[in-house]
């Protein structure tokens, strides 16, 4: 995370499975109004792509987060698409 | 001792379920999901798992945890395989020892039910014609609520 002006930070995001194809990238960098949070990364992720739902799934240092989980520097964040183990 | 992982090689069904009895056990209660050969008509030939190693790991240390907590007394061993999987090949494996049915099948029930829906695991099926594609199954709710005494 890395701030970019006054009132923006940069968030990098994991990006995994079927998100990484449609990003072509497994990683994806995002300009949020700072302090980030969950839901203006998620919004921003969803962004990206037409191919990326309008609200993906956020997980935040392991953890899936909600829209008001506060993001930090150092913390890892990732997207994650949906699941199919078994 | 119960555990989980995430693990790369084949998994061994016979040490793990020694692995989960004791004296003490009466019944123990396994789940193999293993890889079929077809997905809505297609002809599958093999089976890509990716996943997010640490979250993976600890989404299923949590599983096994609220397993217990359901079913007190259970031993349960949980994995995932991940990589190239081959037709037949298993996948993933519950086993769930308890000194009494009932509460061997739950624990098994809960856990290989809670995997597929909260465990970042992704799978690419391949098929017979040389495509692939990756499989949506489900989406985790952040929101779900989650037993209250599985953190003890």
């Amino acid at each position: 995370m890395r701030r970019t002006d006054e009132r923006h930070v940069n968030v990098t995001v994991r990006v995994f499975a079927s998100y990484a194809d449609a990003l072509g990238a497994d990683r994806a960098t995002v300009t949020v109004p700072d302090p980030a949070t969950v839901g203006s990364v998620r919004a921003a992720i969803a962004a990206l792509s037409p191919k990326l739902p309008p609200r993906p799934i956020i997980a935040v240092n392991e953890e899936y987060a909600t829209d008001d989980v506060a993001i930090s520097p150092g913390d890892e964040v990732a997207v994650i698409p949906p699941v199919a183990g078994g | 001792m119960s555990r989980s992982g995430i693990v790369a090689a084949p998994i061994d069904v016979a040490a793990i379920t020694d692995e989960v009895r004791d004296p003490h056990t009466g019944a123990v209660s396994t789940f193999l999901g293993t890889v079929r050969d077809s997905s809505d008509s297609r002809t599958v030939t093999g089976l890509e798992y990716s996943t997010y190693t640490g979250m993976a790991e600890r989404e299923m240390q949590a599983i096994v945890r609220e397993a217990i907590a359901i079913a007190p007394g259970v031993r349960i061993v949980a994995v995932h395989r991940v990589g190239n999987l081959a037709v037949g090949e298993v996948c993933v494996m519950i086993a769930a020892a308890h000194g009494h049915r009932g509460p061997a099948f739950d624990a098994c029930r809960y856990a290989i039910e809670e995997i597929k829906k909260r465990v970042p695991i992704w799978k690419r099926e391949h098929y017979s014609d040389g495509s692939s594609e990756w499989v949506n199954a489900c989406a985790p709710d952040a929101h779900a609520p989650r037993p209250k005494d599985a953190h003890a």
